[in-house]
């Protein structure tokens, strides 16, 4: 990390673990457990997310000096906007089958409490290199918990990986179907997402006590 | 407690004084040190404390189940048989259902069940109580009776002790506990089953004993529920009687079928005041009001008898209580004190849509004729909101009542008010 200060290395470090958008803030659930069935999914949601984020957080705070305070929701989901369509088409026209399995959520990236998040609190206040950082940090930290919580939704729920069958045939009953295992339909439904980031949370919370809120 | 009541333990308490020094004497002392003497005693000074502690609801739950489990196990058995040789023609209780074969069945196929139950389910308190540092709790040995009665006799037993293990940790331990969860454990080790392994929990095969290895042979009988007849407009095929119905000679989950011990059992939880008599008799009252309603509904000729409604919409009312795991979930699930309404009055609204819904899920869910689980797990999410709104209005009403006393016309000694005053 001799290309970033300590100070600046901290923007991408600290969202990753103790300031993860998804497990300490509680941002961006929404699209965490719409998405997340598959790995594949998860993977692209979150590169999807990092473009969006870390430009989106470089526009901003390019222009954060010559926007009206009172319209800059308005300017934010301009930029934003923009950002997602561009993915969007770039998806549609190079990977359509996965472009039709996110639908909706490539879209709603928009409304992504992460993103606007960030513009809000960071990117209106700093330069634009430390919010470059800090959007590609926090994106990070989003993504890792999604391709997480894919990884095991996608290999419980189906037995697959990226697609790939990891654990043998389930109708041919190859590997472990061999010996009567079957797949979990819990993981497949989006309530199982939420189990299983809640029980990220709890470790995460469990190995570091002090991010345990008082009441 | 009023001295003209004489409960089921002060009964013993006579009855072991009246015994005292008489042959029988160690038994009504071992019945009562079981029952109802405290797992720990206070060596100094004179403390009175009361001695139905957790260990001892416990146990008496425990007790409630025991007939049904070996019911169960011979009915596991007997529907076994009847599949591959037919029903009986002149049932004969002791040579068609008491018989050793039958119980051979229940053996090798319900106690694997109880034991995996068990088994896994106290590894999994014994491990967090090894982690937190915190005593054992009982709270187990009752979800672990539970759970092998719920789920379908054919259920492998990996996938018990992975829901087990689900159950426990999500369902209890990670609100901190014994006496912190909020859904009740054994209904969410079900649910989860149920949507993690829906062919195992549902259908026509799982419910008698290798069903499934018999399906597509020359004597396949379907081991389908009634419900499961019924929404599938098949009641005319159904063989069974209203007296098979209510003492459970009939295929289902492991314990759910006989009403008739099931109720035995909620008079016993009810009488050693254990279970709240509130909650069970509420319940009974929802389901019949929707089963009525339904039936109106048919009645009326809203619907035909081509509608996939029919056959469950048009099963007589009370009929819903003695089929499928109603009266099981109301005397046992619903009743339980944690994820229960506490108030008295929010145990009748509590039970009374836990029937509601119960019957309602059993006619309108297109996969599966039976609700009873989810009807249950769902007020259990909103009991504590129901006691919330029966806390506020009684407040609500104690408040009105103050304001009412204060504003009565003092008399000439001001007593009148005094004495409001102290009633409110």
């Amino acid at each position: 990390m001799a290309l970033l200060t300590k100070k600046d290395a901290s923007l991408i470090t600290d969202p990753l673990a103790d300031n993860n958008p998804i497990t300490i803030q509680v941002l961006g659930i929404c699209s965490a457990l719409a998405i997340t069935a598959e790995l594949k999914a998860s993977v692209v949601m979150a590169v999807s997310v990092l473009f969006v984020l870390a430009l989106g957080n470089v526009v901003i705070s390019l222009m954060r000096n010559i926007i009206p305070s009172k319209i800059r929701i308005i300017v934010q989901l301009i930029v934003v906007a923009t950002l997602v369509i561009i993915v969007d088409q770039v998806l549609k026209a190079f990977a359509y089958e996965l472009s039709k399995t996110l639908s909706v959520f490539v879209g709603l990236i928009i409304t992504n409490c992460i993103i606007m998040g960030r513009f809000e609190a960071f990117a209106l206040g700093n330069g634009p290199w430390r919010s470059f950082l800090d959007g590609i940090g926090n994106a990070l930290g989003y993504g890792v918990i999604l391709v997480i919580v894919g990884f095991f939704r996608e290999l419980l729920g189906s037995g697959t990986l990226f697609g790939y069958p990891v654990l043998g045939n389930p109708i041919e009953k190859t590997g472990l179907y061999s010996i009567g295992y079957e797949n979990n339909g819990f993981m497949i439904i989006p309530p199982a997402a939420l189990i299983v980031v809640g029980i990220i949370i709890w470790v995460q919370r469990s190995r570091n006590p002090a991010l345990v809120e008082d009441h | 407690m009023s001295d003209k009541r004489l409960t089921f333990k002060k009964r013993l308490h006579i009855l072991k004084h009246h015994y005292r020094g008489k042959k029988m004497a160690p038994a009504f002392n071992a019945l009562h040190t079981f029952l109802f003497a405290p797992d720990e005693t206070t060596h100094s000074g004179s403390h009175v404390r009361a001695a139905d502690d957790l260990k001892r609801t416990m146990n008496t739950v425990i007790m409630a189940l025991v007939p049904v489990l070996i019911f169960s196990m011979f009915n596991a058995g007997y529907q076994h048989y009847s599949a591959i040789n037919g029903f009986p023609q002149d049932f004969s209780l002791m040579n068609d259902f008491l018989t050793w074969d039958n119980f051979w069945i229940g053996i090798i196929k319900v106690l694997p069940l109880l034991v995996v139950s068990y088994g896994v389910g106290l590894l999994v308190e014994f491990i967090f109580a090894v982690i937190k540092g915190h005593e054992v709790e009982e709270g187990y040995l009752v979800t672990g009776m539970l759970v092998p009665l719920i789920v379908p006799i054919d259920t492998p037993l990996w996938m018990l002790a992975v829901a087990v293990v689900f159950g426990v940790v999500i369902g209890k331990e990670v609100f901190g506990g014994t006496g912190m969860n909020i859904l009740n454990p054994a209904l969410t080790i079900r649910a989860f089953l149920f949507f993690a392994y829906p062919t195992w929990m549902s259908g026509d095969k799982v419910w008698v004993y290798q069903a499934v290895e018999r399906a597509g042979g020359p004597d396949a009988i379907s081991g389908e529920t009634i419900l499961g007849y019924l929404a599938q407009n098949k009641a005319a095929e159904m063989s069974y009687s209203v007296s098979d119905m209510f003492f459970g000679f009939i295929p289902g989950s492991v314990g759910e079928t006989s009403t008739f011990l099931i109720l035995l059992g909620g008079l016993f939880l009810i009488f050693s005041k254990i279970a709240s008599w509130r909650i069970m008799l509420s319940a009974v009252i929802g389901s019949l009001v929707m089963g009525l309603v339904f039936n109106g509904v048919v009645d009326a000729g809203w619907i035909g008898e081509t509608s996939k409604f029919y056959g469950l919409m048009s099963f007589e009312f009370w009929k819903h209580l003695i089929v499928g795991g109603l009266a099981f979930g109301i005397v046992y699930m619903a009743t339980d004190p944690v994820t229960g309404a506490q108030t008295n009055r929010g145990k009748w609204f509590y039970g009374f849509f836990i029937g509601f819904l119960s019957v309602m899920i059993r006619v309108f869910n297109p996969a599966y004729p039976e609700g009873v689980f989810l009807a249950i797990l769902l007020m259990n999410v909103f009991a504590p909101t129901i006691d919330h709104y029966v806390v506020r209005g009684n407040v609500k009403r104690r408040m009105k009542r103050l304001k009412n006393a204060t504003i009565l016309p003092k008399d000439s000694e001001g007593k009148a008010n005094e004495l409001h005053a102290e009633t409110v």
